[in-house]
């Protein structure tokens, strides 16, 4: 089955939310935010977004797929195809509202299937590792004299800039003082790494029980305790600073725990409900800020169609990509499905990439920060083929 | 890289920096840092007349905390002191300068401590590290971070002119120290009778803070008279008793065994073997307290080349980490992580200095705080290869089920974080 584009419109009336008032702060363009946050290790898309009414679902994957809409601890419907994984009900109620909008089967212009490298590419904007990142070109690309911040226009949030923000135009990196903590899975890990050790073995797991980390958090059954670098904090921080009327306009977020191999049911509702309170919270800290701003969400690659002999996925494809913000004309699930068939499937593998995850970014980019086709072509090189995707900004 | 360099980087050294060029012979490697002159310069050297000046001005003019002179000093010596243990070439050596300052330990727990920390290390330690160990005693006992730490710039011959006229008495805190954890340890079976009688011996080793340059003072007004017995050994009055003194216990046969006992404790295993410890007992009481004899002789252990058992302090774990990247000295703030993960830079709790077992830094929390701060640290690997860097630190200490996790990591900082977490990245 083939469901075109905006076919998956939800069934809600589009300039029903929009005041007056937002429209009136939109005046300037250097008053326009940008968010990009980086899902590092690889989202399930088909778990984030799940195209529930195709048939094909259940066979590949129906151990690990949510109740339908309705149902409870359900899917949190998205127009009758599509259902939102109900850990990510604020995003349900940003699309909902019309702020925001999934695309889904979207891939990069890249297929390879390492972390690493599928990063580096992500970030660098291309089908190659560049010294840049493409937000980094973005904020390059801006009109210059706007601003007096000798910071720069962009920031990184977080213990180090990403590649995507790094080059030559400047950034401002920030982050809370004292130690971070890694995710809950990590911790896992390296306790899994140290258990035989005498010294270090039992040291960690104490050390990890002692701070209410339970077999059931590092399982991903229940939440971790508070953890000041966490990635509400750290986006509730960014919507303030860029917030701000002499604020950065550009910024950078991270959040990893997404590679779910194994035990997926188990692990992802935690870090999808870390990202879910994350953009909820950059909006509250955006506060009027908001209306001018777009967010990207976006990931390496997706996971396998198919779950794995641990009850979860590998790595794959095609994946979900997010866009949110006041400026977003959201309330859809913009895709051109492939279908699930196995001759459907990428290398009868993965879920086939319909859209170029740069068509997206190119049409936030020229649609709301109104960079042209030259501009848009540094930020991206050798995109010229891939034109900017459409109707992703209110007008 | 073969295991025996991989060995002798990290147990006598401060793990590889980077892709630094392998020796040939681990061993010869080692050895000929105690022969060549250590290498260690600073662009604005520490020294007791700066730091004590510092302190003074600050005393008079009491400036508020953020304008203190000597926190001033102290931060900017304490970093460059961690930059060099990052780039330095010598490795060895500056272990042993970091050995042997812990054993001297001064803290600027005690007031005054701080402005001197550095001048203790370069002109107390650092030049002794391969000489005898008489010379270091006498240089740390004469110099004023010792004399402030341990009280004795106040302690008075009761009997002493300054001690009468003052009512000022006896301050044996240094002697005792000196006596239990500098040189003979209570292996040497003293008595109260032997530290009042040393104490009386060290009257008059002071600091004057007024002099120009201010610095050591022996103050004969205030040193107690008369011959004092210490160990059935009698020592007369004045300064040269109690250098005196100082060289007869740095000479004992129970200091021998004590140093021996913690070099081995410090290079090889907690649980120091007997044998190696013997051997090094027998070459300190044979050069008559050569340092370098010694050192040279802890590379020529068969123990020194059996697995890795020792966990790293903090202090060797984050300075290790910045080396395996590679970083430039500067970008980390070592001097904040260390007292962060509960080791900050000379300021040890007690005269005894920082524990040298794994028991006292395996603390549940303490492994934990060492994974966040990795955790944030392993943001610097940038585009760098994790399995690269992790073979370049570690060579054939990496165990395959690290390797493994590091490859499946969702990220370069996931897999950074597990490769500076793992427990043979732990161990030195």
């Amino acid at each position: 089955m083939n469901i075109s584009r905006r076919t998956a419109l939800l069934g809600l009336a589009t300039s029903a939310t929009l005041g007056g008032a937002n429209l009136a702060l939109a005046a300037a363009p250097t008053d326009k935010r940008l968010v990009v946050v980086i899902l590092r290790g690889a989202l399930d898309g088909m778990a984030a977004v799940v195209p529930y009414g195709d048939p094909g679902l259940a066979a590949l994957r129906g151990p690990i797929v949510p109740p339908a809409p309705g149902q409870p601890e359900g899917l949190l419907d998205l127009g009758g195809f599509f259902g939102m994984h109900p850990s990510l009900a604020g995003l349900h109620g940003m699309v909902a509202a019309h702020e925001a909008l999934a695309v889904h089967a979207v891939a990069g212009c890249y297929r390879v299937r390492s972390h690493f490298e599928a990063q580096d590419y992500l970030e660098s904007g291309a089908d190659h590792r560049m010294t840049s990142g493409w937000l980094n070109r973005v904020v390059a690309a801006l009109p210059a004299g706007g601003s007096a911040r000798p910071e720069g226009e962009a920031l990184a949030v977080g213990v180090s800039v990403p590649l995507l923000l790094r080059g030559p135009a400047q950034v401002a990196n920030w982050a809370p003082h004292g130690f971070s903590q890694p995710a809950p899975d990590l911790y896992a890990t390296i306790a899994a790494l140290n258990q035989h050790d005498p010294v270090t073995g039992p040291a960690i797991a104490e050390g990890l029980r002692a701070r209410g980390f339970s077999a059931a958090v590092m399982a991903g059954d229940s939440d971790a305790p508070k953890d000041k670098y966490a990635f509400p904090t750290l986006a509730r921080a960014a919507g303030e600073m860029l917030r701000a009327p002499d604020g950065p306009r550009i910024a950078a977020l991270e959040i990893g725990g997404w590679d779910t191999h194994t035990a997926q049911v188990r692990r992802l509702p935690g870090v999808l409900k870390q990202l879910d309170d994350g953009l909820v919270a950059l909006k509250t800290g955006l506060g009027p800020a908001w209306a001018q701003t777009a967010v990207l969400v976006m990931t390496e690659f997706g996971r396998t169609a198919r779950v794995n002999g641990t009850q979860g996925t590998d790595h794959g494809t095609g994946t979900v990509a997010f866009v949110l913000g006041g400026a977003v004309a959201g309330g859809k699930v913009w895709a051109t499905w492939p279908g699930l068939a196995a001759e459907q499937l990428f290398e009868n593998r993965d879920l086939a990439p319909t859209t170029d995850l740069r068509a997206v970014a190119k049409g936030m980019l020229a649609a709301h920060l109104k960079l042209d086709a030259a501009a848009l072509g540094r930020v991206f090189p050798g995109s010229d083929g891939v034109a900017p995707m459409g109707g992703l900004i209110r007008v | 890289m073969d295991i025996r360099t991989a060995q002798a980087l990290v147990r006598f050294g401060l793990g590889r920096r980077g892709a630094e060029p392998l020796p040939s012979d681990p061993a010869a490697w080692l050895l000929n840092q105690l022969h060549q002159p250590d290498p260690t310069r600073f662009d604005d050297q520490p020294t007791t007349a700066k730091g004590l000046t510092a302190l003074r001005d600050d005393r008079a003019n009491k400036p508020p905390p953020g304008e203190s002179q000597v926190a001033a000093l102290f931060k900017a010596q304490a970093t460059a002191q961690l930059g060099n243990a990052v780039t330095t070439p010598a490795p060895f050596r500056e272990r042993l300068v970091w050995f042997w300052t812990n054993h001297f330990v001064i803290s600027r727990r005690q007031g005054g401590c701080a402005a001197v920390a550095a001048a203790f290390v370069e002109e107390a330690i650092r030049p002794h590290v391969t000489g005898r160990f008489q010379d270091m005693v006498l240089a740390v006992m004469r110099h004023p971070a010792m004399l402030l730490y341990l009280d004795n710039a106040q302690s008075f011959g009761p009997d002493s002119p300054l001690g009468q006229r003052s009512h000022r008495g006896l301050n044996e805190n240094l002697a005792r120290e000196c006596m239990e954890l500098h040189t003979v340890s209570p292996l040497a079976g003293y008595s109260q009778a032997d530290v009042t009688s040393f104490a009386k011996i060290l009257t008059g080793w002071s600091v004057d803070l007024k002099a120009d340059p201010p610095g050591f003072v022996y103050r004969p007004t205030a040193h107690e008279p008369g011959v004092q017995t210490v160990l059935q050994q009698q020592f007369p009055a004045d300064e040269a008793g109690g250098v005196a003194a100082l060289r007869f216990l740095a000479n004992h046969p129970a200091t021998h065994r004590f140093l021996a006992t913690k070099l081995v404790r410090h290079f090889v295993a907690d649980d120091p073997p007997p044998d190696a410890v013997r051997a090094i007992e027998w070459v300190l009481r044979d050069s008559e307290g050569n340092l370098g004899a010694a050192s040279a002789a802890l590379v020529r252990l068969d123990a020194a080349w059996q697995p890795l058992k020792k966990l790293r302090t903090p202090q060797d774990l984050v300075v290790a980490s910045v080396r395996s990247l590679d970083l430039p000295p500067d970008v980390v703030p070592i001097l904040g992580i260390l007292g962060g993960l509960g080791q900050p830079l000379w300021t040890a709790p007690a005269p005894n200095g920082w524990p040298d077992r794994a028991a006292d830094w395996a603390a549940p929390e303490a492994m934990l705080r060492r994974i966040d701060w990795a955790s944030g640290f392993a943001g610097r690997i940038g585009d760098r290869d994790v399995l690269e860097v992790a073979d370049n630190t570690l060579g054939p200490l990496l165990r395959p089920e690290t390797q493994e996790a590091v490859r499946r990591a969702g990220s370069r900082r996931e897999a950074m974080t597990l490769l500076l977490t793992s427990p043979e990245f732990q161990r030195r």
